[in-house]
């Protein structure tokens, strides 16, 4: 295998993210199987192909880009901090960020 | 009441005051009731906001005014589309509780359109998926068939549309997830094109692939949708300024003469062999229309689901960042920041949704970028000069939509990659930005559906629909 156990935990702390004994496991060979499919690009010479790093040309939404900028109401804090887990508003909390 | 209701049929009811909006959502919540314990189509129910909706709507009749476009027509709307006060999951466990303050733009045209909002459809949770089954709340079963998989991820849209638990409803497709189970359920579904419906308010997997589009029974209804949802909004800037031409009216031009290309490039190995004799007919009916058919070669289709698992994965590790615990969703305390972060998205996202930050964080990091999602980016672009090419010389692209019909459930659950390549036809279009649809395209021993895709060239809606249009007139749908 070309992916390691300690590539897929790598790969999940640049994500924030807890993964079990189990998951790491099991992402590790998918992720094998799964990029050893990707390689198949490889096949392809793409040396002069600029990236397509956008959908629409630059024609179709030379407009869209460019508004006004305009102040407008929005009075939604409220609503927001609704949803938020730990609300205290106007602030959302979280846990202690900077070590004393 | 009639048992299938088109937009047309509600409007003339309502005009005839053969039944109120009120009576008629109340009688879709009753088929709701009765049916959705089996199906599991809808996760939600806006049953205050569609009785709202409906007094407008009977207070409009009565008044004697004018209707409008949609006027209390059913619609259901896939969870991955924001819901102002309607609770929104995205299918995951992650926003079980998530209460949306905004609606998506799309969402308000079919609302101010006159639609009736009947509820939140399942989908595969945060639209990854072929098969509805990773939905946090459960798959969802293909009214065609209770055994199998309704496809996805906008499985619960396409079910509740099969079922006639909605007239029409809203799906999101990034690689398929419109089109592949409209085939598998045997409904049109349909993608504009990248840009021609506004983004605001649906929740983003891949932002450069995520695209809104309807359900409906029939292809008049579904070009009333777009209609309705198309167009340009100051809130998604990748939203056009291209006209939105009245398709319905458009798409009754005859399709006599007009030049469809077939590419070999969909009828390769992997290919169910019912599926392409299905497909072999509904091309036939083309013929039969005065289509002139054309074979054409469409060099890096082969390329295509690898280069949609770089992009799509990358983009949705970086939209997927904003699921941190403190904002809104779920959250696991702890006393570090960095370790509630780690707990709350390790609690909070499914297998399959992990899946893919995993892969798309890789190949988005260093040492990784250019071998991956650069090459990745470059082969896109060249999916795209090959569908450019293929217009210069054909008006539309007739494939099947998938290259398999609806499998059973738990088949393909184990094995990641297979279920990625049940979307080889349909990521294509994603990738370059063209529209496609799925029409229904015969039943396989009468019973799966089987679906026919229609691209066009970009904002070419027109004449997808008008060729969706003469094929289901002309009976493609029983080939």
């Amino acid at each position: 295998m070309k992916i390691s156990r300690e590539d897929v935990q790598r790969v999940a702390e640049l994500a924030y993210l807890d993964l079990s004994e189990t998951e790491l496991q099991m992402y590790r060979s998918q992720l094998d199987e799964i990029l050893e499919y990707i390689g198949k690009l490889n096949q392809l010479d793409t040396s002069g192909v600029e990236p397509m790093a956008q959908v629409l040309a630059d024609d179709q939404t030379a407009d869209a880009t460019l508004r006004e900028d305009l102040v407008v109401p929005c009075i939604v804090a409220g609503d927001i901090l609704r949803q938020a887990p730990d609300p205290e508003p106007p602030y959302f909390r979280v846990p202690k960020v900077i070590e004393r | 009441m009639t048992a299938k209701w088109t937009i047309d049929g509600v409007k003339e009811a309502l005009a005839a005051k053969k039944v109120s909006a009120r009576e008629l959502a109340a009688d879709f919540y009753a088929r709701i009731r009765e049916r959705n314990a089996e199906l599991n189509a809808y996760l939600t129910l806006s049953e205050d906001r569609a009785y709202a909706q409906a007094r407008r709507i009977d207070a409009l009749v009565a008044s004697g005014k004018p209707l409008p476009a949609l006027a209390g027509v059913p619609v259901a709307i896939k969870d991955v589309i924001s819901t102002r006060g309607v609770r929104t999951t995205c299918g995951s466990k992650i926003l079980e509780h998530y209460v949306p303050p905004y609606d998506a733009t799309a969402v308000e045209r079919l609302e101010a359109a006159g639609a009736v909002i009947l509820g939140k459809t399942n989908c595969d949770e945060f639209a990854m998926g072929s098969s509805n089954e990773n939905s946090a709340y459960g798959p969802v079963r293909n009214p065609e068939a209770l055994d199998r998989v309704p496809g996805g991820s906008s499985g619960g849209s396409a079910a509740a549309v099969a079922a006639g638990l909605a007239v029409a409803a809203l799906g999101t497709d990034t690689g398929g997830s419109i089109r592949q189970p409209g085939s598998f359920c045997g409904v049109p579904a349909m993608m504009g094109s990248y840009g021609r419906v506004s983004r605001y308010g649906l929740i983003a997997f891949a932002s450069s692939l995520d695209r809104i589009g309807p359900f409906a029974t029939n292809i008049r209804d579904v070009a009333a949708i777009l209609k309705v949802i198309a167009g340009r909004d100051a809130n998604d800037s990748t939203s056009t300024t291209a006209p939105v031409p009245d398709y319905r009216a458009v798409m009754e031009n005859p399709v006599k003469g007009m030049r469809i290309g077939v590419p070999k490039e969909y009828f390769g190995q992997g290919m169910d062999d019912e599926v392409r004799k299905k497909i072999v007919a509904g091309i036939e009916v083309f013929k039969k229309l005065g289509c002139q058919l054309h074979e054409i070669h469409m060099a890096h289709t082969d390329y295509a689901i690898a280069t949609y698992y770089i992009i799509a994965t990358a983009e949705a590790s970086s939209n997927l960042a904003r699921y941190d615990g403190v904002r809104y969703g779920l959250r696991v305390e702890d006393d570090s920041l960095l370790a509630m972060y780690r707990k709350t998205r390790g609690a909070g996202f499914g297998a399959e949704v992990k899946r893919r930050i995993v892969l798309g964080t890789y190949v988005l990091s260093a040492g990784y970028y250019d071998a991956y999602y650069l090459k990745g980016q470059k082969v896109r672009a060249l999916i795209a000069q090959d569908f450019r090419d293929a217009f210069t010389k054909v008006d539309a692209i007739v494939t099947p939509t998938s290259p398999v019909p609806a499998f059973k459930l738990g088949e393909r659950t184990n094995d990641p990659l297979q279920m990625y390549l049940a979307d080889i036809y349909t990521v294509t279009g994603s990738l370059a930005g063209v529209p496609g649809i799925s029409v229904p395209c015969g039943k396989i021993c009468g019973k799966l559906p089987v679906g026919l895709q229609i691209f066009g060239p970009a904002f070419g809606e027109a004449s997808v629909l008008q060729l969706a249009h003469a094929f289901e007139q002309a009976g493609g749908a029983v080939v």
